[in-house]
């Protein structure tokens, strides 16, 4: 494009960028405060992450949410793949209101899919626990796979494909050897938004635990309505610092993917 | 080695869609389809005693949404998710437009919009608190600087609410507009530019209508889950503001009446099927260009 951008634009820009990530690096920036009431800088401490691993409500949470984040992701990018490639590798009747289908989920208020889910297990009496929310986990993250990997897949070279058929490999081995190595990033990077999903769902949780099964959201929320006290921020510092690892690894394997 | 035999079982599954639907297909349908409609028959039925419902049919819940004081917290809730649509494409819709303009940083500042996409709804809310509070971060420094003396009351108030959902919701506005902004032809520009129009007369009849895309669907990604939305309410305008996400989720806790609750989301239910409708007939490119650019 032509010209240069006016410089009102680059500050309304510059502050918005200011307004969405300031608060989150003072909120990590305060995890290091020895004040326990936070209106000023009191000097460096680790104190408040070392109450949080004396704390087992927050240890059990942090395992039982990697636990259900690893078994969720592996599923839905499973389920979610293999849907996408049927959407996309195929005609059948039905395959585009099938494919438009696979927004609904993704613009369905959390706090509806959570009651419905409740609704069902109520009315079948089973019994909430890690199970339903890993039920529940799964129902809402195939879409976001499906629709990652369905982007990618839609925009592959099929020469690939079409190659191996001709010489002779059957589907599977065209599918195995060629056309699942090529889409790797896509596959990858549907997977670990699976997990972040997963990791940091609080809303659907809520209403699909049972007693004694409380994920590490289920948990914080529990700290942030009650109190005040920087532990708080020290597991928000932790559960931030994985989740932006993960972007990086995810940036990084796509940009790899796309050279 | 795989014997013959079963390489040739295996092309068979995988040359069919049928097999690659199925595993997915069933989940999603028995997990997400059957309970919205689970969650439907629970609105037409009475009320039980100790939460969940007896059986029989009843149009009472939906009768009860007449009632001005439920009246109310929909419209309140309209309003608010209206209000944050708007704010959020005010702000954004400038982002976007520099992001597509940016030469060197733009994958830097595309990352910087969709990392917020992929932290912790909750942390980031737990933030606008640490901020807002009679004794967070604002103002501690405004009465340390001595323009204030008393704390101003910003937590618990409609003003964090809104805060909290922009703060929530603005990085979905801003994908969708930047995707059709990035696939804005150059050379249309460039022929306006020859023809002598000027900058605004530009924007005015070219990149904006061709946006126009970009923000159906990014107003449809943020004034959706506003609607839905409890958590903002919830933990920054400490119940007091109530919508109905709140309303929602106290019919499923203290208030144990499980049919008033399916009643009420199957109301936000609809308003999401008629705007997924309208959108989808408008075309759906933007919204699949922005997940991929999260992903």
């Amino acid at each position: 494009m032509t010209g240069r951008l006016p410089r009102w634009l680059g500050v309304v820009a510059g502050s918005v960028f200011l307004f969405l990530h300031l608060p989150i690096l003072i909120l990590v920036a305060f995890s290091f405060n020895a004040s326990r009431f936070s209106a000023g800088w009191n000097g460096f401490t680790l104190d408040w992450y070392r109450a949080m691993t004396r704390r087992p409500d927050i240890l059990r949470g942090l395992y039982l949410s990697l636990e259900i984040g690893l078994t969720s992701a592996v599923i839905s990018t499973v389920l979610g793949t293999a849907l996408a490639l049927a959407l996309h590798r195929y005609r059948f009747r039905g395959r585009a209101t099938l494919e438009s289908m696979m927004y609904v989920p993704l613009v369905t208020p959390e706090i509806v899919v959570g009651i419905s889910l409740l609704a069902l297990f109520a009315a079948l009496n089973i019994s909430l626990g890690v199970g339903t929310i890993l039920i529940a986990h799964v129902a809402f993250s195939i879409s976001f796979v499906t629709v990652i990997i369905g982007a990618r897949l839609a925009g592959m070279d099929r020469s690939l494909e079409e190659a191996a058929l001709t010489l002779g490999a059957d589907e599977f081995t065209t599918l195995v050897r060629v056309t699942i190595p090529q889409l790797l990033p896509g596959i990858v990077a549907g997977a670990l938004l699976a997990f972040t999903l997963s990791f940091d769902d609080y809303v659907i949780t809520s209403f699909v635990t049972g007693s004694g099964t409380s994920t590490l959201p289920v948990v914080i929320y529990g700290m942030v309505r009650r109190t005040i006290e920087p532990t708080v921020n020290a597991v928000s510092a932790v559960v931030l610092g994985m989740t932006t690892l993960l972007i990086y690894v995810a940036d990084w394997i796509s940009r790899r993917g796309a050279k | 080695m795989r014997s013959t035999r079963q390489r040739r079982i295996l092309a068979r599954i995988v040359s069919k869609p049928s097999t690659l639907l199925a595993p997915a297909g069933i989940w999603l349908i028995v997990f997400f389809v059957v309970p919205l409609g689970v969650m439907m028959v629970y609105s037409f039925m009475p009320r039980g005693v100790y939460g969940g419902v007896d059986s029989g049919f009843t149009l009472e819940h939906y009768r009860r949404f007449l009632d001005p004081l439920y009246l109310s917290i929909l419209l309140r809730t309209t309003l608010m998710a209206a209000g944050c649509t708007t704010i959020c494409l005010a702000l954004g819709y400038p982002v976007a437009y520099a992001i597509s303009r940016a030469r060197r940083w733009k994958h830097v500042l595309l990352l910087l919009v969709i990392m917020p996409f992929w932290t912790s709804f909750l942390v980031r809310t737990f933030a606008m608190i640490f901020l807002m509070r009679d004794t967070g971060l604002i103002n501690s420094v405004l009465m340390r600087l001595g323009l204030i003396t008393e704390p101003i009351v910003m937590l618990y108030t409609p003003f964090a609410v809104m805060a909290g959902l922009v703060y929530t919701f603005l990085p979905f506005m801003i994908l969708p507009i930047y995707a059709s902004l990035e696939r804005l032809p150059t050379s249309f520009l460039e022929a306006a530019e020859v023809l002598g129009a000027k900058p605004s007369a530009r924007f005015r009849r070219i990149i904006f209508p061709l946006s126009l895309p970009g923000v159906v669907a990014g107003s449809l990604l943020v004034f959706v889950p506003a609607l839905g939305s409890f958590i903002p309410s919830d933990l920054l305008g400490g119940a007091k503001q109530m919508l109905i996400g709140n309303l929602v989720q106290n019919q499923f806790g203290a208030a144990r009446n499980w049919p008033f609750g399916s009643a009420a989301s199957f109301v936000v239910m609809a308003v999401v099927l008629l705007g997924v409708m309208a959108y989808l007939r408008s075309g759906r490119g933007e919204l699949a260009t922005s997940l991929r650019d999260i992903g």
